[in-house]
């Protein structure tokens, strides 16, 4: 933007690039490949930290792992059924994928991978091409019983089979916004929110007090925002083992 | 018309999107509130539920409020 007073809450989610081989068209290693490499790399030097001297009575790291670990297993059990387990380290590092970005986000000056469309829908396309595949491959040709609930009466069922392909082929856009919609509104609100303080603080004494309300919003929004980071990680290994207990046990 | 004044009115009439959410979010905690208090003793087991729902609802509502933002600061 020209004036450089404006408020610019977009500004944020600028790529810019660090280095880039090949040229013109080649690989760039943007900003949001430096935060997805680091990361994957904190969540690797933490998981390896904190589980390298296992003990019988765990440390806090340790602790910290063991629960992310129950976590999740129990959302697989309990979704997907023991049978679901199999797919536990893929829901696992999808979790903590998202968490680790969410939460890497709501650093101030930190780049927020998955507010770029792109980061969740490359993970929700890799969620539906495993559910899929693992589905044909387990059921072969009963997988499309998924399309057709069991005891439905016949005469609805050229309603209802559309209705269940549509939906079904919904999932990746669906699963890809709400996380993408999610992170970026809430940055955005925050940025909103942050250019509030800085016009009403430009206005004087009064303004500095009417600032002050704008400020403490921001503080609310950005609790609601560590909530809602956690939230959507949680939310998106919620419908992945749904959608895997799907492949696993088509007829509903 | 104006393509500013467009672009500001759309992103009003986006912004009544947020209602349907507010609707959903307000029924979700009102029906496990009245829930709960009919039955306390499951009213823990099912906050997970309750989390997982609020999520999904708000996410809706969060879209018609991306479209007012992206207008508003994008477009």
């Amino acid at each position: 933007m020209a004036d450089p007073n404006k408020v610019d809450p977009i500004h944020q989610f600028g790529l810019t690039n660090i280095f880039s081989l090949g040229g013109e068209g080649g690989f760039a290693f943007t900003n949001s490949a430096l935060f997805m490499v680091l990361t994957v790399g904190l969540i690797v030097i933490f998981l390896l930290g904190s589980t390298a001297g296992r003990r019988l009575v765990p440390g806090r790291a340790q602790v910290v792992s063991e629960l992310l670990y129950d976590f999740v297993a129990n959302m697989v059990k309990g979704a997907a059924g023991s049978e679901g387990m199999k797919f536990f380290p893929f829901v696992f590092s999808l979790f903590m994928f998202v968490l680790m970005a969410n939460m890497f986000g709501m650093i101030p000056f930190f780049f927020t991978t998955t507010s770029h469309i792109i980061v969740p829908a490359a993970l929700a396309i890799l969620v539906f091409v495993v559910v899929i595949g693992y589905g044909l491959y387990r059921n072969g040709f009963k997988f499309f019983k998924l399309f057709v609930p069991a005891g439905v009466p016949g005469y609805v069922l050229p309603i209802v089979v559309p209705i269940e392909v549509v939906s079904f082929l919904s999932r990746p856009i669906s699963l890809s916004v709400r996380l993408f919609a999610n992170i970026l509104a809430g940055h955005i609100t925050l940025k909103v929110f942050a250019g509030f303080i800085y016009s009403l603080g430009s206005l004087g004494v009064l303004g500095f007090l009417g600032a002050s309300l704008p400020l403490i919003m921001t503080v609310a929004i950005t609790a609601l925002e560590f909530l809602v980071a956690a939230l959507q990680a949680y939310v998106f290994a919620v419908l992945t083992s749904m959608y895997i207990n799907d492949a696993i046990h088509p007829s509903h | 018309m104006d393509p500013i004044a467009a672009k500001y009115i759309g992103a009003g009439i986006a912004a009544i999107g947020m209602a349907g959410a507010a609707i959903g979010v307000g029924n979700i905690f009102g029906s496990f509130l009245s829930g709960a208090l009919r039955n306390p003793s499951a009213a823990g087991s099912q906050f997970g539920n309750l989390i997982f729902g609020f999520a999904v609802t708000e996410a809706l509502g969060i879209f018609s409020f991306l479209i007012a933002l992206l207008l508003l600061f994008a477009v």
